[in-house]
Order: structure tokens, then C-alpha cells, then sequence
């Protein structure tokens, strides 16, 4: 049987490969895509072996450095990297968080100093397994589930 | 080697701590000295909280420091929308020391890393008040000659009161062990028994007043319930008498037991027990006096003779 494509091959560029399918626009935000002028594939609820349903996005001509993509741990720990040249896998990544995030998540607690001045946020990563996050000011604790993107 | 701020009782360790504790005894012996002599301290004070910055302004005046700042954030400019970073570097052009209470969480780490000259946090939100902690273990240390091994039973608030919370941590470098002793709706967080679990700190939890978590305490560490962490007053309205105590329920406690508080008292203390020789909250507070010139010394880099 003919195997179909599900997403157009990518000449050059990064696939980012089995995204969980509720956080693929999360991650198109956390990536910035839409400020981009690159041509994006995003495919969504995709038939995965591993995943049952999955995204991708694919990105052309861009490679990302590791802090840009690494935030994307925050909301898909799992996800693989591909980066492709000439229609072909030159490396695999796996995303890993950081220690710290700077910016991309906004405190949950109403009452800490980053919700009430112009200031960037601050979390220490405190546990990577499970993405836990404590704010670096007001010392809450925010679980995985609970994190809002700034 | 001390930080230069103090935001959080966890900046400090063992040793800062002892170390604190051996000075701030120093000022109880003396505490008119001039040690401050030329010196501006500003007191912002977003919030108010005559009792914190009473004790402050008179540690300063006490070493002869002059006093600048603010009690209430009505008179200051950030009612105009100045934000709290430009106040700091304001206040920091006059002052050679900032202490400050702030309503938000956080803002006493921030403000620290902003400013240019030691900064010390005299409350931030439900956050930290690192100095309270210190005087709660100043007047332990006092009382018991030791913090090593204590009993202590804290009762009332545990849920939302921030002295309890961060006492529980100043302690944890000396093998305490706990009774915690509150109604279920302020009931101490899973994560400070958690903490306590992962130190290998030992409690016991009570609904209930019980006799046997007085007698077997060497502090009784009571806590006011307190109304602006509501927002259910009628919630505030069920628990804020459940735990309060009187003078005969100390009649079995130890010898050396030592009622402390970090005030304002409400009703969670009778007044029976003010003239108890085991009644210690005003002494207690009077020694927030001490530590602070402590602490305020220390962080200025100004060293104390005996």
C-alpha cells in the first residue's frame, strides 16, 4: 500500500515531530511563528503510532537556537526535532527546560510584584520531570498544568 | 559571608543566624551606640505597619542613624503611578540603607536586586518578614538557652500566617520538633509538612487545644487568626475564637515554657495570662528592637564592639 504523506516534505528547515495535539498552538506561540515570514506547515490531530493523535509543524529555512527551543519543553517535554538539509535528517534533538525561564510564563498569583510592574517574570525550573516552576519574587509554586504563557 | 539584603530567612544560614543572634544580644546589653552616626536609613512603607516600623525607627535612632521615607503608600509617589523600581532608585540616591514593607509578593526580591544600597525586607504581601523570624529565635535562644532540640506548638493561623511558615523554616537548622495545632480550615499547607518530611522533622497535627500539646511544648507559639486574609467574613467570623488561651491551661506546662506571639494580640491570648512569668510576647517584641540593629549593622558592613 502506498504510504501518504500526512504533511509535505521539508527541503530545509526544522520539523518538530509528535507534539501533543492541545499544545501544538502554544507552541506556535512560544516559537513566535506567526511573527515569521518562513513558509510553516501545522498539522493537527495526525494519526501517530506512538501518540495515537499528534501535530508537527514544520518550519523552512529556520534552525533554532537552543534557548528558543527549549521553552517549547514547557508545554511539550516529548516532542522530537528534526533538522533537516536536502530532504534529509541531519540531526535529532530532544527539547530539555532549562533551568531557569525568563519572560514566557506569567505568575500566577495576582498579588506578585511581576502582575503589577513593567518588569520581565522570572521562574526557577524546580522540578524538570514533572515541569514544576517557582516564581524567582513571590516564591509560588506553579504546576505543569496550571502554567499561562505570557 | 552575609548577604547584603535580607529578603527571605532562607537568604540566611546556620551560622548567619547564630551569628545574628550573637549580635542582636550585644545591643540588648547596650543598645544606645553611634554606629549610625552620619548614616540615612529610608523606611517605605506601602503598607502600614506602625508596629514593624516603630521598631525599625528606633533601632535607627538608637544608633544615632537619621530616618527618611514614608508609613503609609497614600503619601507616596507611587499613588502618581511611579513604579517601584524608579522609587528605589529615588530613595537610594539619599539613603545608605532601605527597609520596606510592600503589599506585593515579590516586590522585597526585587526591590533588593534593584538597589544599590543594602536593602532589607520588612514584609512583602503574605510573602516574608525575615526580621520577625530572627526575633522569634532571638527570644527562643533567650528563653531556652538553646535553639537545639525544642519542642514548639504553634496554634491558630498556620495556613495563611507567614511568621508561622517561616519560623518553621529559621528552625529547621536546629531539630525541632512540631505540634501544629489548628481548626481545619487553617491548617498547616501540605507543603510545609512536606518540607518538614523531607528534613526529617518531626510534628504531630491537632484539631483541637489539647493539654498534652501545651504540657509537652517547651514555646507556645500562639497566632492571631487574622481578618485581612479573609475574604469569607464569615468564615473569619466561625474560627476566630475556636483557639484561645487562657491562664489555668498553662497550670501543667513545663517550667521553662515561654508563650510567644508576634503580635497584634486580638483575643487568641486572655489577658489572664499577661502577668504569667511564662508569658514572653512582650519581651519578644521588645527584642525585634535588637535583632534589627543586628541585622541593620551587619548588612552595612559596620562591626560592633562589645
Amino acid at each position: 500500500m502506498r504510504k501518504e504523506l500526512q504533511v509535505a516534505a521539508l527541503e530545509n528547515g526544522t520539523a518538530i515531530d509528535h507534539i501533543p495535539t492541545e499544545a501544538v498552538f502554544n507552541v506556535v506561540s512560544l516559537l513566535q511563528l506567526q511573527k515569521l515570514n518562513n513558509r510553516i506547515t501545522i498539522g493537527n490531530n495526525l494519526k501517530s503510532s506512538k501518540m495515537g493523535l499528534k501535530g508537527i509543524i514544520k518550519v523552512s529555512n529556520k534552525f533554532f537556537e537552543e534557548n528558543e527551543i527549549n521553552r517549547i519543553a514547557l508545554v511539550a517535554p516529548n516532542v522530537n526535532l528534526n533538522i533537516i538539509k536536502d530532504y534529509e535528517v541531519i540531526e535529532k534533538k530532544k527539547v530539555t527546560l532549562p533551568d531557569e525561564i525568563i519572560e514566557i510564563v506569567k505568575c500566577n498569583n495576582p498579588k506578585c510584584i511581576t502582575n503589577n510592574e513593567p518588569m520581565k517574570t522570572r521562574f526557577h525550573v524546580i522540578d524538570k520531570e514533572n515541569v514544576e516552576l517557582q516564581c524567582h519574587y513571590c516564591e509560588v509554586k506553579i504546576q505543569k498544568e496550571e502554567i499561562i504563557l505570557q | 559571608m552575609i548577604p547584603r539584603s535580607l529578603v527571605n530567612i532562607n537568604d540566611y544560614d546556620k551560622d548567619d543566624i547564630l551569628h545574628t543572634l550573637k549580635l542582636a544580644a550585644e545591643f540588648k546589653k547596650n543598645p544606645d551606640r553611634d554606629l549610625l552616626k552620619g548614616k540615612i536609613c529610608a523606611t517605605l512603607f506601602f503598607e502600614p505597619s506602625t508596629r514593624t516600623r516603630l521598631s525599625f525607627e528606633t533601632a535607627v535612632s538608637r544608633l544615632q542613624g537619621r530616618i527618611i521615607g514614608f508609613s503609609d503608600a497614600s503619601t507616596s509617589s507611587s499613588t502618581k503611578g511611579e513604579s517601584l523600581k524608579d522609587t528605589i532608585m529615588m530613595v537610594s540616591n539619599y539613603a545608605d540603607l532601605i527597609i520596606m514593607r510592600h503589599h506585593l509578593e515579590g516586590s522585597a526580591r526585587y526591590a533588593s536586586e534593584i538597589s544599590p544600597v543594602p536593602f532589607i525586607n520588612a514584609g512583602d504581601g503574605s510573602n516574608q518578614h525575615p526580621t520577625q523570624t530572627l526575633l522569634d529565635l532571638f527570644s527562643i535562644f533567650e528563653t531556652q538557652g538553646t535553639l537545639d532540640n525544642l519542642k514548639i506548638t504553634i496554634v491558630g493561623d498556620l495556613k495563611y500566617g507567614r511568621a508561622v511558615h517561616s519560623l518553621i523554616q529559621g528552625l529547621s537548622h536546629f531539630n525541632p520538633s512540631f505540634n501544629f495545632v489548628a481548626p481545619k480550615e487553617l491548617r498547616i499547607p501540605d507543603k510545609y509538612k512536606s518540607y518538614c518530611d523531607n528534613l526529617n522533622i518531626s510534628y504531630n497535627e491537632y484539631s483541637d487545644f489539647s493539654p498534652e500539646s501545651i504540657n509537652s511544648a517547651d514555646i507556645l507559639y500562639m497566632t492571631r487568626v487574622q481578618r485581612e486574609r479573609f475574604t469569607d467574613l464569615m468564615e473569619y467570623e466561625r474560627v476566630k475564637n475556636v483557639y484561645v488561651l487562657h491562664n489555668e491551661m498553662l497550670k501543667d506546662s513545663k517550667d521553662n515554657l515561654k508563650v510567644l506571639h508576634p503580635l497584634p494580640r486580638v483575643k487568641e491570648i486572655d489577658q489572664d495570662v499577661d502577668d504569667n512569668p511564662k508569658a514572653y510576647y512582650f519581651q519578644q517584641a521588645k527584642n525585634g528592637m535588637f535583632v534589627r540593629q543586628a541585622v541593620i549593622c551587619d548588612l552595612m558592613g559596620i562591626s560592633v564592639t562589645k
